[in-house]
């Protein structure tokens, strides 16, 4: 079976534990995780998980099966990249020097649509939003004018296909 | 809305072990839990407390309650090593999926995170093997929680519980009133089954000609003894159990075929790789029961009933799953399908079993050499107690044998470490079978290696003067290690031969009726005074140092590729 990109969406409670539940499943499996993020979701008090995996289709299966087992998890699901809409986020601070000196940095800047987040005597922070061969082509393009710092978020994605979180916490809501 | 009172949390936790109908916990008292144990000793008229000789005693014996009572298991520790303690019993109660709830001091929420004394981070131990766990630091919090607590541990497929009480949480005031839990929108203990699914199902059982039902621990778990039983007779289909499912139908049944894996049934071991429709019931494929998964029932169409959808599809792809309480499903299969027999693949079963009864059971059950049998021994063991005991295993060879020749005309009579292994559950699991099922006979049956990793509990056996019988099958041997160093490791015996002290005087020592057995000619009578005992009895019979338990399938082995010898 061929390894693939897999984005898992995981819709849970806020429970400190639930973080350590989820990546042990990961790591009894040796499974790495590619990018893993938190945030709020569409619903009010239901956090949402988006974890990135390399993987096959019958493994990402099952450990979609193991992590929607755990009890404070609502639902969880498993994509491919052509099922999502997904994004990264990349920061990238740049010596103010040489974006006086090097003329070429402002046409790097413009061709690969970053928006300068703030400037500053010492350096300057831009950012960009987009697919990892853009915010990786942008660092490879910043490299020799001196990158002080690079970081890069994990994956945030949203799928095509509706997820029917709120129908689940309705029918619950009926039944009790 | 539930009426409010004032009390500490602590004894809002003993307020609601009471309402969720649990009276007797097993623990172990130290620093971090003693406001609740002093709550226990106010209480002690409404909730017994057993004082084991260790924590790992105390999980076992609340696993051992759990399984014969079908009630939640409890046990308590304090922070720190007693927490730690219970982590192998907690593993075991997960992998069998025994409810468990175990409550553990901690040190105070101030303290958290300082390496303060007997501090451990038990939360983040016991996640892996707890099905939910929680640490409480207020004591407002304990109602709801342990509602939960005790609701997750029961419902669905069931599983231990952890919960952490820091010390100040139990010292706390608060307005205490008690709420059950009736559900968690995060969890959805039962699927309903898809109709769908069932015709399809039930098609498929119509037009099998060589059907096999394995069931396992889910028809007991479920409730569903009877279901299998009837389910069986109108479609006339044979069946094997996992050791787990052993107790779920009565052993003298004619449809019930034995045990499959490792050291299963010759017959439905064989007969798995020929049957055209595998019927597979509350059991999860484990490798010990399918060997070889690229040559298992490979030509088979497979239904697996399952509650737990996880389980569906992990180690054996499945044609049909009915997702539900296992309960649920045979009812609706019983009501739809054909009353049908299967003469002739019956008589494939016979066949083969009469190849294993002569190759193997005749000799373990009526030996012609002078050394006893572990055979032998169970056989006298359901002589006397009418085939009607508890038997609780520890784990090896005598495992195996009590398993494969004990007899049992009721449920929830087997009780045995199955998924994890666990040497020495079988002493502490024996204490709290019997207090699940005071009106029953309890015969632990344990090898002597195993017996010596929890034997303190024999302490715990006197105190409360629990009428548990315990048979130690002595064979001076890590048998069942021996046996695969014999057949693996051309006879490389590395540390598996045991120099052991004299049982019996150990025994007495904790001022418990013992006795040895030696000689073929004293068995019956010794087995028979202890059964006839009404005090807890030890009875020693040294067995044959180096007999195997045949039939075998090698690790990694076909199913099929099963060995006699
Ligand atoms: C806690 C633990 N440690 C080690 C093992 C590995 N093991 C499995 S069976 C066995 C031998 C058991 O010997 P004994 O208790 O004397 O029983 P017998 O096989 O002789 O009946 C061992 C060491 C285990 N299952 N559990």
């Amino acid at each position: 079976m061929k390894n693939i990109t897999y984005t898992i969406s995981v819709y849970a409670e806020n429970n400190i534990g639930l973080l350590n539940r989820i990546s042990a499943i990961f790591l009894k499996r040796h499974i790495n995780l590619e990018s893993f993020s938190t945030s709020a979701s569409e619903i009010s008090d239901v956090f949402r998980f988006v974890i990135v995996v390399n993987t096959d289709s019958e493994r990402v299966r099952k450990i979609v099966q193991q992590i929607e087992k755990q009890v404070d998890v609502i639902k969880a699901f498993y994509h491919t990249d052509e099922e999502t809409i997904f994004q990264e986020n990349a920061l990238y601070k740049v010596k103010s020097s040489s974006l006086f000196e090097e003329r070429h940095i402002q046409n790097i800047i413009k061709s690969s649509h970053a928006t300068i987040v703030t400037v500053s005597p010492e350096f300057f922070v831009i950012e960009l939003t987009g697919f990892r061969e853009e915010t990786e082509k942008l660092r490879k393009d910043l490299e020799p004018y001196g990158l002080l710092q690079f970081v890069r978020s994990g994956r945030i994605s949203v799928t095509k296909a509706k997820m029917g979180i709120s129908e689940i916490l309705n029918t619950f809501k009926k039944n009790n | 809305m539930p009426k409010k009172i004032a009390i500490t949390g602590a004894e809002a936790v003993i307020r609601s072990l009471l309402a969720e109908d649990a009276n007797l916990v097993f623990g172990y008292p130290g620093g971090a839990i003693m406001p609740i144990y002093d709550e226990l000793f106010k209480f002690q008229d409404k909730l017994h407390h057993v004082l084991t000789r260790h924590e790992q005693g105390a999980t076992h014996a609340a696993q051992g309650y759990a399984r014969t009572s079908g009630k939640v298991g409890v046990a308590m520790a304090t922070s720190g090593p007693g927490a730690t303690n219970l982590v192998t019993g907690i593993a075991d109660a997960q992998i069998d999926s025994t409810p468990m709830v175990c409550i553990t001091g901690q040190v105070a929420s101030h303290l958290l995170g300082s390496d303060a004394f007997q501090e451990t981070d038990i939360i983040g131990i016991s996640t892996p093997v707890t099905k939910w766990n929680y640490q409480i630091t207020k004591a407002c919090e304990i109602p709801e929680i342990m509602a939960k607590a005790f609701y997750i541990a029961r419902t669905g497929r069931p599983g231990p519980v952890l919960i952490d009480i820091t010390k100040d949480a139990q010292f706390e005031t608060f307005d205490y009133s008690y709420q059950k839990c009736s559900g968690i929108r995060s969890y959805t203990p039962i699927t309903t089954l898809s109709n769908k699914e069932v015709e399809k199902a039930v098609e498929l059982i119509n037009k099998s000609e060589k059907p096999l039902v394995v069931w396992g621990q889910g028809v007991i778990l479920g409730n569903a003894e009877e279901e299998l039983k009837i389910f069986l007779e109108k479609s006339g289909i044979p069946a094997a159990w996992t050791i787990l499912g052993l107790s779920a139908i009565s052993t003298d049944h004619p449809l019930n075929r034995g045990m499959v894996g490792m050291h299963g049934n010759y017959a439905p071991n064989i007969l798995t790789n020929e049957c055209d429709l595998l019927i597979a019931i509350g059991m999860r494929f484990d490798d010990r029961v399918t060997g070889d998964l690229k040559t298992y029932a490979k030509q088979a169409k497979i239904i697996h009933l399952e509650l737990d959808p996880a389980e569906v599809n992990k180690n054996v792809h499945v044609d049909l799953a009915l997702i539900s309480d296992c309960k649920i499903s045979l009812k609706e299969l019983i009501n739809n399908i054909e009353t049908k027999t299967y003469p002739d693949w019956i008589k494939r079963f016979d066949e083969l079993d009469k190849i294993e009864y002569d190759k193997v059971i005749h000799s373990d059950l009526f030996p012609s050499k002078d050394g006893l049998t572990m055979g032998e021994s169970i056989k006298i063991i359901n002589k006397h107690s009418n085939n009607d005991a508890i038997i609780v295993t520890d784990v090896g060879q005598h495992q195996m044998v009590a398993c494969r020749y004990a007899k049992f005309i009721r449920s929830k009579s087997n009780v045995t470490s199955g998924g994890l292994g666990t040497m020495g559950f079988a002493l502490p699991a024996a204490i709290g079978a019997k207090m699940g099922a005071i009106e029953r006979e309890v015969v632990a049956v344990i090898g002597d290696g195993g017996y010596q990793m929890t034997i303190q509990e024999l302490g715990t056996i006197f105190q409360q003067q629990i009428a548990v019988k315990i048979v130690v099958l002595n064979n001076d041997f890590l048998g069942m290690v021996r046996q695969w160093q014999q057949l693996f490791f051309d006879k490389r015996y590395a540390s598996t031969e045991m120099v052991n002290p004299d049982f019996v005087t150990i025994a007495k020592g904790y001022r418990i009726r013992a006795k040895r057995v030696e000689k073929r000619k004293d068995l019956d009578k010794a087995v028979k005074e202890m059964i006839d005992s009404k005090e807890p009895f030890f009875l020693e019979i040294c067995v044959e140092k180096e007999d195997n338990v045949f039939p075998m399938i090698p690790s990694g082995a076909s199913v099929s590729d099963i060995r006699l010898e």
